[in-house]
C-alpha cells in the first residue's frame, strides 16, 4: 500500500509550517533516513527524513507552500514492487486516520455514568492538530476534561513538558488563561496568537513588490509589536572607555589560536556578571508576580538572511571568555544556516544587540519578551574625553539598556549599567 | 596533602549524603564526603539494614515454629542470639564496604572526621583526637548529618537497662520482659523482633493507636495482629517514670483517665522519635534557619545561606532513607543545572514498617484525605480473598485504596500483610504518573500473586470487586 508522508510537527507547539523545499524529486528511490524536504517554522529550518523505503511517487505540496498544517499529507511513496497504478483509488490521508485517535479525547469508560466530559470535549474551542500528541498525565486529562478544557492549550511543567495535575489546576485558577511563562524557555505564544493579521493595502498608487512573510518575519512582527504595546520601556545610556578592554583582547588573542575573542564576547561576559551582581534585573514579569532567575542565560541577537534570531549563551556568568567566544561562533554559524535547535534559541533572560560593526554610534532596542531588558551596543570609536582635567582621546563605546519598568526600576537599571561599565572599563575585574 | 578544593562537599555519608556525592560526581562535579563514623550512615550501619537482618531471623524462626502446618517436622528450633546479631553486623559491614567501593569508583574523595561549616565555601574536618582541622574549599556544601534518637528527660538510654536503637541492635541478652516506648516504625520493628524471639513485650504509645502515622484501619488491623502474637499494647498512655533497680526497671504508666499503674521490665527500648543533628555544624553566623531541630530548606534543599544545602533527616519529614537519597539527587542536579529537575512530592513517598505482618503506605490516609477536603471513594481487599496469600499461609492482611471521587486521583494506598513492603512501589509509580482509577483497573496484574489484591482494592473502591 502506498505510504502517505505528512507534515511533521517539529515541536509540541508547532501547528503549521512552510514547506521550504524538496530535497527529493518524484521518481527518486528513497532509503530510510534520506532527507526528503526542508520545513521552515517560525524560527528554525529542519529536515524531514524518510522513515520507510520506497519510491517518491507524488509530491502533493509544492516547495514554498506556506502555512501547511501539521499532519497534512505532503507526498506519497510507493513501497517496493508497487507501481504508479497502486495510486489508483488510493486515498491520500487514509493512513493518517489512526493519528486522529491519538488526539487527547478523555476516555469515558462506563456508559452507565453520565458523561459530561464527552460533551465538553466536543465543544472545546481550539482544534488540536491531529497527530501532535500532547503528553499529559491521565489525571491532568481527567481534570481538564471535566472542566471542558483543551489540554493542548495548557503549558506542561512536568518531566519533558508533560502536562500534570498542577498545570491544569494553575490554568483553571488563573481563569483559564495561559499561565504566565514559568520558565524563560516558554515563549508566550498564546498571548501573541490573538493578534489577527490584518491585510493593509497602501492608498497611494505606485508600483511595489509584494514580499510574502516567512515564519520568522511574522514572529518578529507579532512579538515586537506586543513588546512595544505592552511593556513600559525606558532607556538608560552609558559611555564606556574600552581601551583597556581592547588591549586585553589583543593580548588574549595573541596567546592562542584556539579562540578569537570579540568585543561582543566581553560584553556577553560583562552583562552576565553584572546581572549576577544585580539579581533583581535577572527577572521577568509574570503577571501577578515577578520571576527572578537563578541561571544567567544571555540571548545574543544575530542578523540572518530574512530576519534575526537570538541564540542563547547559557550560564554565561560561569563561562570563560574563550568558551563564550567559541560557543557564540558556533551558535552564530548555525543561526546563519538556519540550523539552530529550539533549545539553542529559546530561553535567555537578557538580550544583547550589537550594531557596532555597522558603524552605529548608539541606538535603543525593543525588549524581546518575555525578557525584561535588552542592551543595545554601539561602535567603539575614538572620541575626545576629559581625563584628569585635560582633553584626551579614548576609544569610547555607547551602550543603551532598554528596561521593562514593571520589573526593573531606574535605579536597578542604573546599577546594572554601573557594574557593566565597571567590568568593561576594567576587564581584569571579570576574573575576580 | 590531598587536594582540598571541591565543587561539592557533603557532610555525612548516609543514604542522602553518599548518593548526593555519587550523583554529583556523575554530573562532573568534583565531590567529597565527610564522615565521622561509618560510610552509609545510620541507615546502613544502625538502622534500616541491620534491623532487616534481625527481622529476617524472626521470620525464619516463626516459619520454623509453624513448619508442621506446611508438612515439615522440625524437632526443636532454638535461637542463637549471638549468631543472629553477628549476621546482622556482617550484613551492615558488607554494605558499608559497598558504599566505600561505590564512592571510590565514582572518584568521590572521602574525609574521615567531623565536618562543619567554617566560613563561606569552607568546611573544617576534624579527625577524632585531633585539634587541627583540615579546611576544604567547596563551591557548594550539602549538610546531610542525619538525626539521632530523641531522649526523654530522666529516661535517657544508659546502655544497660534502657536501650536506644543502637543497643537494641546488638543485644547481649534476650530480655525476658521488654518495654518498648513508642509505637512508630522503629519501636514496632524492635517489638516485633523481640516478641517473635520469645520476649514478653509491652508497647506503650501516647496516641490512641499503634503506628499512628498510618491509616486508622491499618493501625487497628496491626494492633489486632500484634496482640494475637502475644504483644501487650498500652495506648493513650504515657510513661511518667522509669526507675532503675538492681536487675529491673520499674515503669510508671499514666493512662488517659489519669490512672497510674506500674510494671517491671528487664529492658526498655526508647523509640520516641528523632531529632536532627543540627549542633556542631557551624551554623552559627550563617543564614541557615533551624526550626526546632531541623534545617529549613526550599523545594530544592537550598538553605537560606547561599551555597549551603541540607537534605534527609536533617530537614523536615518524612524521615526516611529513600527521601534523603531523592533529595540528594534533586539537590545536586539542580546545582549542576540539569534539565527537568522537579521538587520531591512528599505525598508520593512510600513508607514501610517491617514488623509482622508488614505495613506499607503511600499518600494520604482516609482521614487526611477527608480533612483536605476530598470526597473519597475507598476500596478494601483482605488477604483472605487472595489465592497466593492462602497458598503462602499468610492470609492475614488488608489493602486499602483511597480515591478522589471527583477526579479519580489515587490519593493514598495502605497495606498490611506479608511482603507488602515489596508491593507498595506499584502504587508509588501510579501516583507519580498521576494515574486515575481507570488506568489501575486496566492494568493486568499477574495471577497468582499478592499484587492481585492491589487490583481488587481499586475495583472495590468502584464497586467492581470480583473475589469478595
Amino acid at each position: 500500500m502506498p505510504i502517505t508522508i505528512t507534515m511533521p510537527a517539529l515541536s509540541p507547539t508547532m501547528t503549521e509550517g512552510t514547506l521550504a523545499n524538496w530535497q527529493a524529486k518524484e521518481g527518486d528511490e528513497i532509503s530510510s533516513g534520506d532527507v526528503l524536504a526542508e520545513i521552515e517554522t517560525d524560527k528554525a529550518t529542519m529536515e524531514v527524513e524518510a522513515v520507510d523505503e520506497g519510491i517518491l511517487a507524488k509530491i502533493l505540496v509544492a516547495a514554498g507552500t506556506e502555512n501547511v498544517a501539521v499532519n497534512t499529507p505532503i507526498a506519497v511513496m510507493l513501497e517496493e514492487g508497487e507501481d504508479l497504478s497502486a495510486l489508483d483509488g488510493f486515498e491520500v490521508g487514509a493512513s493518517a486516520a489512526p493519528s486522529v485517535e491519538a488526539a487527547p479525547v478523555p476516555q469515558i469508560a462506563e456508559p452507565a455514568s453520565p458523561a459530561p466530559t464527552a460533551n465538553a470535549a466536543k465543544t472545546i474551542a481550539p482544534v488540536v492538530p491531529a497527530g501532535s500528541r500532547v503528553f499529559a498525565s491521565p489525571l491532568a486529562r481527567r481534570i481538564a476534561g471535566s472542566a471542558g478544557l483543551d489540554i493542548s492549550g495548557i503549558t506542561g511543567t512536568g518531566p519533558r513538558g508533560r502536562v500534570v495535575k498542577a498545570d491544569v489546576e494553575t490554568f483553571i485558577a488563573s481563569g483559564g488563561k495561559t499561565a504566565a511563562p514559568t520558565t524563560v524557555g516558554t515563549a508566550p505564544q498564546s498571548t501573541i496568537a490573538a493578534t489577527a493579521p490584518t491585510s493593509v493595502t497602501p492608498a497611494h498608487a505606485g508600483e511595489f513588490v509584494e514580499i510574502p512573510l516567512n515564519g520568522m518575519r511574522k514572529t518578529i512582527a507579532k512579538r515586537l509589536t506586543e513588546s512595544k504595546q505592552n511593556i513600559p520601556h525606558f532607556y538608560l545610556t552609558v559611555e564606556c572607555d574600552i581601551d583597556n578592554l581592547l588591549a586585553m583582547r589583543k593580548k588574549l588573542n595573541a596567546q592562542s589560536e584556539d579562540y578569537k575573542i570579540s568585543v561582543n564576547d566581553f560584553i556577553i561576559k560583562a552583562s552576565a556578571l553584572a546581572l549576577k551582581r544585580v539579581p533583581h534585573a535577572n527577572a521577568i514579569w509574570g503577571g501577578d508576580k515577578i520571576l527572578q532567575y537563578k541561571d544567567i542565560d544571555i540571548s545574543v541577537a544575530v542578523a540572518i538572511d530574512g530576519g534575526l534570531i537570538t541564540p542563547v549563551v547559557k550560564g554565561a556568568d560561569q563561562k570563560g571568555l574563550g568558551s563564550i567566544s567559541n560557543e557564540m561562533k558556533s551558535l552564530a554559524g548555525k543561526a546563519k544556516e538556519g540550523k539552530l535547535m529550539p533549545e539553542e534559541y529559546q530561553g535567555g533572560c537578557f538580550s544583547i544587540s550589537n550594531l557596532g560593526m555597522f558603524g552605529i554610534k548608539e541606538f535603543s532596542a525593543v525588549i524581546n519578551p518575555p525578557q525584561s531588558a535588552i542592551l543595545a551596543v554601539g561602535a567603539g570609536e575614538p572620541r575626545p574625553v576629559v581625563k584628569e582635567g585635560a582633553v584626551a582621546v579614548a576609544t569610547m563605546m555607547s551602550a543603551t539598556l532598554s528596561c521593562d519598568h514593571r520589573v526593573i526600576d531606574g535605579a536597578v537599571g542604573a546599577e546594572l549599567l554601573k557594574h557593566l561599565k565597571g567590568y568593561l572599563e576594567e576587564p581584569l575585574t571579570m576574573m575576580l | 596533602m590531598s587536594d582540598t578544593n571541591f565543587d561539592l562537599v557533603v557532610i555525612g555519608s548516609g543514604p542522602g549524603g553518599y548518593v548526593a556525592a555519587i550523583r554529583a560526581a556523575q554530573l562532573g562535579l568534583k565531590s567529597a564526603v565527610v564522615e565521622r563514623e561509618h560510610l552509609g550512615g545510620i541507615c546502613l550501619n544502625w538502622g534500616c539494614i541491620p534491623t532487616k537482618a534481625l527481622l529476617r531471623t524472626a521470620d525464619i524462626y516463626r516459619n520454623i515454629q509453624h513448619a508442621a502446618a506446611y508438612g515439615i517436622k522440625v524437632a526443636e528450633a532454638e535461637v542463637d542470639l549471638e549468631a543472629t546479631v553477628k549476621r546482622s553486623r556482617q550484613v551492615a559491614s558488607q554494605l558499608s564496604g559497598g558504599v566505600s567501593g561505590l564512592l571510590k569508583k565514582n572518584k568521590v574523595t572521602v574525609f574521615d572526621g567531623h565536618g562543619k561549616l567554617a566560613g563561606k565555601g569552607k568546611v573544617a574536618v576534624t579527625k577524632e583526637g585531633s585539634t587541627s582541622p583540615t579546611i576544604l574549599n567547596a563551591k557548594h556544601i550539602i549538610l546531610a548529618a542525619g538525626a539521632r534518637a530523641r531522649n526523654l528527660p530522666g529516661m535517657e538510654p544508659d546502655s544497660k537497662f534502657i536501650w536506644s536503637y543502637k543497643e537494641a541492635l546488638v543485644p547481649d541478652t534476650m530480655p525476658k520482659k521488654l518495654l518498648v516506648v513508642g509505637s512508630g516504625a522503629i519501636g514496632i520493628e524492635f517489638a516485633s523482633f523481640f516478641n517473635a524471639l520469645g520476649s514478653d513485650v509491652t508497647v506503650v504509645e501516647v496516641l490512641d493507636r499503634v503506628l499512628p502515622v498510618e491509616d486508622a484501619d491499618i493501625s487497628a488491623h496491626a494492633e489486632k495482629a500484634f496482640k494475637k502474637q502475644g504483644m501487650k499494647i498500652k495506648k493513650s498512655t504515657t510513661v511518667t517514670e522509669l526507675k532503675k533497680g538492681s536487675n529491673t526497671v520499674t515503669a510508671t504508666f499514666k493512662d488517659k483517665k489519669d490512672k497510674i499503674t506500674t510494671d517491671s521490665f528487664d529492658r526498655v527500648i526508647m523509640a520516641v522519635g528523632i531529632v536532627g543533628n543540627v549542633e556542631n555544624l557551624g551554623l552559627e553566623g550563617t543564614k541557615v534557619k533551624v526550626d526546632r531541630t531541623h534545617i529549613e530548606v526550599d523545594a530544592y534543599s537550598q538553605t537560606a545561606e547561599p551555597g549551603v544545602y541540607a537534605i534527609g533527616d536533617l530537614t523536615g519529614p518524612p524521615w526516611l532513607a529513600h527521601k534523603a537519597s531523592h533529595e540528594g539527587v534533586i539537590c545536586v542536579e539542580k546545582i549542576a543545572g540539569s534539565k527537568d529537575v522537579h521538587p520531591l512530592i512528599t505525598t508520593n513517598i512510600p513508607g514501610c514498617t517491617y514488623c509482622h505482618p508488614q505495613v506499607a503506605s503511600v499518600g494520604l490516609t482516609e482521614a487526611a484525605a477527608i480533612a483536605a477536603g476530598h470526597k473519597v471513594k475507598v476500596g478494601k481487599f483482605p488477604f483472605i480473598g487472595n489465592g497466593k496469600a492462602i497458598a503462602l499461609g499468610e492470609a492475614e492482611g488488608l489493602i486499602k485504596t483511597i480515591f478522589d471521587e471527583k477526579t479519580g486521583e489515587l490519593l493514598g494506598a495502605h497495606m498490611i500483610g506479608t511482603e507488602v513492603t515489596e508491593l507498595i512501589q506499584g502504587y508509588g509509580i501510579a501516583k507519580t504518573l498521576e494515574t486515575t482509577e481507570l488506568e489501575l483497573m486496566h492494568t493486568v496484574f499477574p495471577h497468582p500473586t499478592l499484587s492481585e489484591m492491589m487490583h481488587e482494592s481499586v475495583l472495590d473502591a468502584y464497586g467492581k470487586v470480583i473475589h469478595m
